[in-house]
């Protein structure tokens, strides 16, 4: 790994870190570049061969988990929870959801039971696959 | 059995840099920094409690092959070698000011948790770190 190469895993860190930290904002393609200090075609190809998905699959699956955080430990509803977490429609966060999850927000309250650990560590391993 | 941690390690890419971030920015103390030749022993602690260390360690042969080094490198700078360290603070919100005005990058900012409150951030290198304000 050359210098640079540690260089540029730093960059995209920096990007997928500001995906976790403002994962409700409308992040796009072009402000994730500026953040990573690279142009807009080199970021989605780099990040994706530095992380093994996409920026956009990442921004979902954490929306995503960051939903049934809410979902689960909150009474709030799933409208509000849809927006709250960055998603444009309850259409596109009903398909995503199920998606990414294999059920729908409701059925997956239904069933979710609260968790006793650190949030960082929550936010990492109860983020969905896929 | 066992009656403390005393030492715990993370990789470091460079411990000169680790040095102006643990210690300059974040404000911990420099427990031990000896040459041994073969490598750089550094450990640092939080200032008053030198009884549990950490141990900036720099990945490189001839502990590591070069090129298990620089798989750690990359590993690590893709935030994913581990080398997570959490702290305590009695007030997580002055900290965070305090360390933004070091010039410090956040990855999260004070949140109030069941727990408490806690913010993260990064060292230079990708390792993650968080400090918690315990619930009174």
């Amino acid at each position: 790994m050359s210098r640079a190469a540690e260089e540029s895993n730093r960059r995209m860190l920096r990007a997928r870190d500001a995906m976790d930290r403002s994962y409700a904002q409308p992040l796009d393609v072009p402000s994730l570049a500026r953040i990573a200090h690279v142009s807009e075609a080199h970021f989605t190809r780099t990040f994706r061969a530095t992380f093994g998905e996409t920026p956009h699959r990442y921004l979902q699956r954490r929306r995503v988990e960051r939903a049934m955080f809410l979902l689960r430990e909150t009474d709030r509803g799933v409208t509000d929870i849809c927006f709250e977490v960055g998603f444009g429609s309850p259409g596109t966060f009903s398909r995503t959801f199920r998606e990414i999850v294999g059920r729908s927000p409701r059925e997956y309250r239904k069933e979710a039971l609260p968790v006793a650990v650190p949030t960082c560590f929550a936010k990492a391993w109860m983020r969905p696959n896929g | 059995m066992f009656t403390a941690i005393t030492h715990s390690q993370i990789y470091v890419l460079d411990q000169d840099e680790a040095l102006d971030f643990y210690v300059g920015k974040l404000g911990l103390e420099v427990n031990t920094d000896a040459d041994l030749g073969f490598m750089r022993w550094l450990t640092v602690n939080v200032p008053g409690h030198p009884e549990r260390q950490i141990l900036l360690e720099r990945p490189g042969p001839p502990a590591l092959s070069e090129e298990t080094a620089e798989q750690v490198r990359g590993l690590l700078t893709k935030g994913a070698m581990g080398g997570h360290l959490i702290f305590s603070t009695d007030d997580c919100r002055k900290t965070y000011e305090h360390l933004r005005g070091l010039g410090v990058e956040f990855t999260e900012e004070p949140t109030e948790r069941p727990y408490g409150i806690d913010c993260g951030l990064r060292d230079p290198f990708g390792n993650s770190i968080r400090f918690t304000q315990p619930r009174g």
